[in-house]
């Protein structure tokens, strides 16, 4: 519960950066506001992305007052009928969570252009429609720099889920970042399914085999970017004494569990959170504008965690990096 | 002898009918011990029954069910287990968007060609299983789960590698699809954007898998193999070539389980496309018996439960609980038709005793 408390007061703090006062002239219509949130097949419960917009969700049900409504897929037809359902709901602003939302969001953003919509990792080009997307290389760089100056054996890995264009920038991203530190560093790169392999994001047993075998291998840091499999790269680390990098949420704090604390190293923060209640206060607020919005080091849309204080040592370094990548210095790769 | 058959109907429908009965006093226990309350849940869920939109998505979804389920049927009539229909799927999925998509075609043409390319790589797949079966006696179970891995792998990497098409300018979207099919591919909709044509041609498949299994030399021979290999082989029937022929039909039937979500809805291969569609029509063909009327009527069940799923959830009733009914009604259906049908053996069975005895 403290936890909870603590990271949503973490993504209040981060809001303030976007400014929009909540609550402020339009108090009363936002009250009845009712706002949906549309989830992906197996999305809730992964501790990671899914789980950060059901905070978004929270957050602006705090900040707004609005009732939130929350529908999960199953199959395949159950991403445009869900869309539809939280219309009918009387959802006045709906946020699709995964970019499989991308065609069926266009087909009801067009039917309904009344209602506002977001759209996670995902572009659709609607008046009514806030694309909200994630420089994820940007943030993965900084925690890849972090794995490349902690490191002690110069071999570190990469864990992606399915093998698809989002988490290959990831990959990418934490590969540029650990050579920018070392060039001879060692990154060992593995995924757990090919595209289209949901059970990618549930291998628990997939990842913790995988790091278990390079952590014995000599390697001593793993950055895990699968969803809920990262839960198996965390009990290896904790078998194998070594480093784990969480993903999307800090996962210090949402694991809870004080062994695997002293093994989450940092995460790469992706601030689903954020995007999730900034779009729905802005509806609550009046604003209605919708387009491209782009989360990156530059807003905080993407980070590294510092919980546990493990990379307090380099925090100068990283933010150094930072600065760089946010001034355009250093120019991160979105695709290996 | 007609009124038998008929007595055999009403029992086999009254048992499916109490079954769903049963399964539904279950759930409502269920609900009631997670705090939920049954009789909302069911209100919710019938009240959805009355909407038209319910109703066409009900239908939609039962479309691609049907065809999976009848794919599944067709093995399962002569005791082949047929686990792959998803992964033919797949492979039908993409080589259909790619094949489909290179040539040009006036409409029903091309529509004809597509289903013929989605048949065709749906066989083949299929048909490696099938060679196994007859040449290395590999169990098909194992062989075709095994290919759908592989075709899940297989298709995911040729579509990176070769089809995926990336817009100029267009980085950041992150769906990544085939070249859309030309629009003579398109099959069209019986209700726009709510419900696909593809429901005739489900339906015209059942209707001719009806004829094929009870009404053809060939239907004969393969009810003949399941029902006792031995004798069947007695008579003449080539154990073999049988089980080749009804895999070859069975891929080409889960071929064209995609066959809605790509020519009447997206229009190009996308990673997920119709994915679940062939390992649920499993169920759906063990709840309709391996039947055309039973597999029509579970489809349509499976279709509504999927779309009320949505407004249950709505009412807090996790989606769980949908998929939990959903196992329960197929445990009810199969555990109580066995039940019934002995009871009715054994109807008979005394009847016709009594009728001996009294004749003596």
């Amino acid at each position: 519960m403290r936890k909870n408390a603590r990271l949503l007061a973490a993504s209040l703090a981060a809001l303030g950066l976007f400014a929009t006062a909540c609550g402020g002239d339009d108090g009363e219509s936002s009250s009845d506001l009712i706002a949906g949130i549309a989830f992906d097949t197996g999305g809730r419960g992964d501790g990671t992305f899914n789980d950060s917009a059901a905070l978004g969700g929270e957050c602006a049900a705090e900040a707004t007052g609005a009732e939130i409504k929350e529908l999960e897929a199953n199959v395949d037809e159950d991403r445009k009928a869900n869309l539809e359902l939280l219309v009918e709901g009387g959802a006045k602003v709906i946020v699709g969570v995964g970019f499989m939302f991308t065609d069926p969001m266009g087909e009801v953003a067009a039917a309904n252009p009344d209602v506002s919509f977001g759209i996670v990792d995902s572009v659709v080009e609607a008046d009514n429609v806030s694309s909200l997307v994630f420089a994820e290389e940007q943030g993965s760089f900084l925690v890849g720099a972090a794995a490349a100056l902690k490191s002690e054996t110069a071999t570190i890995g990469f864990i992606g889920g399915q093998e698809i264009d989002l988490i290959k920038k990831f990959e990418a991203g934490y590969t540029a970042g650990a050579k920018y530190i070392n060039p001879d560093i060692v990154v060992e790169v593995a995924y757990l399914g090919p595209a289209g392999d949901n059970s990618a994001w549930g291998n628990v047993d997939g990842a913790k085999e995988i790091a278990a075998g390079w952590y014995a291998a000599g390697a001593d840091i793993i950055y895990t970017a699968a969803g809920g499999s990262g839960a198996g790269t965390i009990q290896a680390a904790i078998e194998a004494d070594a480093w784990a990098i969480g993903v999307d949420s800090d996962q210090y704090l949402t694991s809870g569990d004080p062994d695997a604390q002293k093994h989450i190293l940092t995460s790469m923060l992706k601030r689903v959170d954020v995007a999730v209640c900034e779009t729905i206060k802005a509806v609550a607020a009046g604003d209605t504008s919708g387009g491209f919005k782009v989360f990156d080091l530059s807003n905080d849309g993407v980070g590294y965690a510092t919980s546990g204080g493990y990379v307090d040592d380099i925090t100068a370094q990283l933010d150094e990096i930072k600065a760089a990548i946010i001034a355009g210095e250093i120019e991160v790769p979105t695709a290996p | 002898m007609n009124r038998q058959k008929l007595q055999r109907v009403l029992v086999t429908s009254a048992s499916s009918v109490l079954a769903i009965i049963v399964a539904l006093v279950i759930c409502a226990v269920i609900l009631l011990i997670t705090g939920k309350d049954p009789v909302k849940a069911y209100s919710t869920l019938f009240g959805a029954a009355g909407e038209t939109k319910v109703l066409q998505g009900m239908l939609n979804r039962a479309t691609p069910l049907m065809i999976s389920a009848a794919a599944v049927a067709i093995g399962f009539k002569m005791n082949l287990f047929n686990i792959g229909v998803e992964g033919q799927m797949r492979v039908a999925l993409l080589s259909t968007a790619v094949i489909g998509g290179a040539v040009d075609l006036p409409a029903p043409l091309h529509i004809a060609f597509c289903f013929i390319v989605a048949m065709a790589s749906g066989a083949l797949w299929s048909g490696i299983a099938g060679w196994l079966k007859v040449k290395r006696n590999v169990n098909e179970v194992i062989s075709t789960i095994m290919l759908n891995f592989i075709a899940l792998s297989v298709v995911a990497w040729s579509f990176d590698t070769f089809f995926r098409l990336d817009k100029e300018g267009e980085s950041t979207s992150l769906l990544v699809k085939t070249k859309d099919l030309p629009r003579s591919a398109w099959f069209p909709d019986l209700v726009d954007r709510r419900l696909n044509g593809m429901l005739i041609v489900a339906i015209v498949i059942l209707i001719l898998f009806w004829v094929l299994v009870w009404k053809t030399k060939f239907g004969f021979q393969l009810r003949a193999s399941g029902a006792n290999s031995g004798a069947a082989r007695a008579t003449g029937v080539n154990p073999k070539r049988m089980v080749f022929i009804s895999m070859l039909i069975s891929g080409a039937l889960a071929g064209l389980v995609g066959m809605r979500a790509l020519m009447g809805d997206v229009h190009a291969y996308q990673n997920n496309l119709a994915e679940q569609q062939g390992f649920n029509g499993i169920a759906v063909a063990l709840l309709g018996r391996n039947h055309p009327v039973g597999i029509f009527f579970s489809a349509l069940l499976f279709g509504f439960l999927g779309e009320a799923s949505g407004r249950l959830q709505l009412e807090d009733i996790p989606k769980e609980i949908v998929t939990i009914m959903t196992g329960i009604i197929v445990l009810a259906v199969v555990i109580i038709n066995e039940a019934v049908k002995r009871w009715d053996d054994r109807r008979i069975q005394r009847r016709a005793a009594a009728m001996v005895e009294a004749a003596a």
